[in-house]
């Protein structure tokens, strides 16, 4: 058969469902064995919306996600979305065509070297020579996206090898020489962070997106619960430990709660479950958790002792792992007494600073508010994207996410527009779940072009735009930092009409200003039957607080 | 699992972390995978993590599959744990080993090309000798020299020439095999 028939088979054999792509020249034999291969074909507008609606895919059920791509321009598209999905460890694959081969290297029409492009943001690519590699390749793209630290996997494919004709027998296992994931965990290492855990007086649990990724969630909390051990998750976290709860502390970091934050300041013992100590969460490296010693639980080896030194460190998979230490907690007899003094401290600055704002007296509303509005109005239980900015920051905040895969954004790369895509690819993975995404006025307009996609192949996104009129976190930056001198950050003239463009777009656009009025239309636009964007009207001149300014250590949070 | 759990106290200040290794001079000796691009994105990693390769030199093993980068980086500089870590997860790297200074047999080629005249020839000829050298090319105004040996040797014999008047100087960057019967 065709090579690219043959794709299609590894595709199904992997279980995708749905790809998200568009079609060009080097890829026309990708497209000509898609038209009845039984597989859904999502044709996006762009190709970068491509790239992070196979994300949101990703991202939203823990499969891998998968996006099509010409070459050259087509390729050079995809290029955010694969640094996207590197950053934030997404398991994905992209497979791009690239011009005949006897045209490799001589600049060819719509020729880019996308492997040489990419080869700093994939966590593996693959350039193909032959054709009779192309379905040994295919499964090793997934096996490499999906496994250890999840990642994007590009497979460049020259046209003309693409039609070339193949004897294809399915696959159903991959070798690689040079890697072998560590999964399991060292015993002695495990029993000893038991025991650490057992001897800390002011322990705290720091848990990142590894765990979501590692499907480890229900470990998490059991170890979090056998004892009264207080957690925090990262922005890429969060949803790993149901929130609200009388442990959860909220997230730590830049616009983190002065509760976390403070808690690691004064912990004693740091138990890092797949997170990677990023500066957005440590702010002054020197000065972060000065007192505490630390546990790193991590898949990827590479994150041990890359920004903090750990003293137990332990590589595998957090779901392997984390049963290990919890049995081997509940074998040490502790003193559930300890912690009270811990607690005593933790409670006084939840009382003491706790999560505010100052709501409007008029109609004004607010964005904290409308996130709160959002939260009931949705019961919890919707899956939410969010752009990148403030707005992000405040549905990171006010959203409690009680279930994995629920909060879908951009946090290493941290990526405008990729609200709507990252939607767009989570609804077509979960079609019984509510799909709502928070953008930004400032990073909607990045992407805008994926409403005509979700109209066309009615996918019932939830658009909620919190329009201040500004690209907001910079605007706040300036504010505070750069002596009010706003500097190209107002977007607020007369265009777009978000309401027209909805419109035009063929999907149901709304606008609302009015505090009283915002409830009631957001029931009716996630009552709606298609995709639905509502202009929200917020202050313009809000803050995203409390914050640590860059650089700074977590005890200097001001707001 | 092994034995249960003991009960030991265990007191947080006695934790020390792990690993850390003096900074010195390393030794990676590096079998990939024999494809296109795999120096790319060995160079490319040490690039944009900032780690500076001090030499480098890539050849075929006895395994036509399989390909040895041997390279050289400063250890004070970069911590060589990151850089060996960050190495393994590139998929087409199968193994790396941080050779040990002593246990380990490190060898670099070097040619050099030597202003030389009918006064100075010999005298060359003598270094060449005493450093266990060979003359591989003469001319009436130059002589070039093989040396084989550490980087120290290279360097020495560098320093004893280049009053001659040193033309040119090529170097292979170091290769090294580890000692005894062990495979490296």
């Amino acid at each position: 058969m065709r090579a690219v028939d043959a794709i299609m088979e590894c595709l199904k054999a992997e279980g995708v469902d749905a790809v998200f792509g568009l079609p060009g020249g080097a890829n026309l034999p990708t497209y000509d064995a898609l038209y009845d291969a039984g597989i859904r074909h999502i044709l996006v507008r762009h190709e970068q919306g491509a790239g992070h609606a196979a994300a949101g895919y990703a991202k939203a059920t823990g499969r891998v996600g998968v996006a099509l791509a010409t070459s050259g321009p087509g390729a050079t598209n995809l290029v955010t979305a694969i640094a996207d999905a590197v950053m934030d460890s997404v398991p994905t694959v992209f497979i791009t065509g690239q011009v005949r081969t006897e045209l490799l290297g001589t600049d060819g029409f719509q020729e880019a070297d996308i492997s040489g492009i990419t080869m700093p943001i994939v966590k593996h690519s693959m350039m193909i020579h032959d054709p009779r590699d192309i379905p040994r390749s295919i499964h090793e793209a997934f096996h490499i996206a999906r496994t250890g630290r999840p990642g994007p996997v590009l497979v460049d494919v020259p046209q003309d090898l693409s039609r070339a004709d193949i004897n294809y027998e399915p696959i159903d296992s991959v070798s690689l020489p040079g890697y072998k994931p560590t999964t399991e965990g060292n015993v002695k290492q495990i029993r000893l962070a038991a025991k650490a855990l057992a001897n800390a007086r002011r322990p705290v649990l720091y848990v990142g997106g590894g765990v979501i990724n590692a499907g480890g969630s229900k470990e998490l909390t059991e170890l979090a619960l056998s004892d009264r051990f207080p957690v925090t998750c990262t922005l890429m976290g969060l949803g790993a430990f149901g929130a609200p709860h009388d442990q959860w502390l909220g997230m730590p970091g830049m616009h983190g709660t002065r509760t976390a934050n403070y808690t690691i300041d004064e912990a004693d013992l740091v138990c890092a479950i797949g997170a990677r100590f990023d500066d957005r969460v440590t702010g002054k490296l020197s000065e972060f958790a000065p007192r505490a010693k630390f546990i790193h639980i991590d898949v990827d080896p590479a994150e041990i002792s890359k920004n903090v030194p750990a003293h137990i460190p332990i590589v595998g998979d957090a779901k392997r792992i984390l049963p290990k230490l919890t049995r081997e907690y509940r074998a040490l007899e502790t003193d559930p007494t300890r912690l009270d003094g811990w607690w005593q401290r933790i409670r006084g600055w939840q009382e003491k600073y706790p999560l505010a704002y100052v709501d409007s007296e008029d109609s004004e509303i607010k964005p904290q508010y409308m996130i709160e509005a959002l939260y009931e109005a949705t019961g919890g239980d919707a899956i939410v994207t969010s752009d990148v900015g403030q707005h992000q920051m405040w549905v990171a905040q006010y959203y409690d996410f009680a279930k994995p895969r629920r909060w879908l954004n951009s946090g290493g790369l941290g990526t405008m527009g990729v609200g709507l895509p990252f939607a767009m690819g989570a609804a077509v993975g979960c079609p019984e779940e509510t799909v709502v995404c928070v953008a930004g006025d400032g990073s909607m307009q990045m992407n805008t072009q994926e409403l005509a996609t979700c109209v066309d192949e009615r996918i019932p996104v939830k658009v909620f735009i919190m329009n201040n009129g500004y690209l907001g976190m910079v605007r706040q930056w300036q504010e505070l930092f750069w002596d009010r001198r706003y500097s190209s950050v107002d977007i607020g003239g007369p265009s777009p009409d978000w309401v027209k463009l909805a419109d035009a777009y063929g999907a149901l656009g709304m606008r609302v200003s009015d505090k009283a009025e915002l409830p009631e239309v957001m029931r009716t636009a996630l009552a709606a039957e298609g995709p639905v964007v509502v202009d929200v009207r917020v202050t313009k001149e809000e803050n995203t607080y409390p914050m640590i300014p860059a650089g700074q250590p977590a005890r200097d949070m001001v707001g | 699992m092994g034995e249960p759990a003991t009960q030991e106290i265990l007191d947080l200040r006695d934790l020390q972390v792990p690993g850390a290794r003096p900074g010195r001079r390393h030794i990676l000796s590096i079998l990939v995978e024999n494809k296109p691009g795999v120096l790319a994105r060995v160079a490319g990693l040490f690039a944009r993590r900032g780690f500076n390769i001090a030499t480098l030199a890539v050849g075929p093993t006895d395994d036509s599959t399989v390909s040895r980068v041997t390279l050289t980086v400063d250890g004070a500089v970069h911590p060589i744990d990151q850089v060996t870590k960050q190495l393994h997860k590139l998929v087409n790297v199968i193994k790396i080993r941080d050779l040990e200074p002593d246990e380990t047999v490190a060898r670099e080629l070097a040619l050099f090309k030597i202003s030389a005249d009918a006064d100075s020839r010999a005298q060359i000829m003598q270094f060449t000798d005493i450093f266990r050298g060979k003359v591989i090319d003469v001319s009436k105004r130059s002589v070039t020299v093989e040396v084989t040996g550490t980087d120290d040797k290279i360097e020495a014999f560098e320093r004893m020439i280049r009053p001659f008047g040193l033309i040119e100087m090529v170097r292979t960057g170091e290769i090294a095999v580890s000692r005894g019967r062990a495979v490296t």
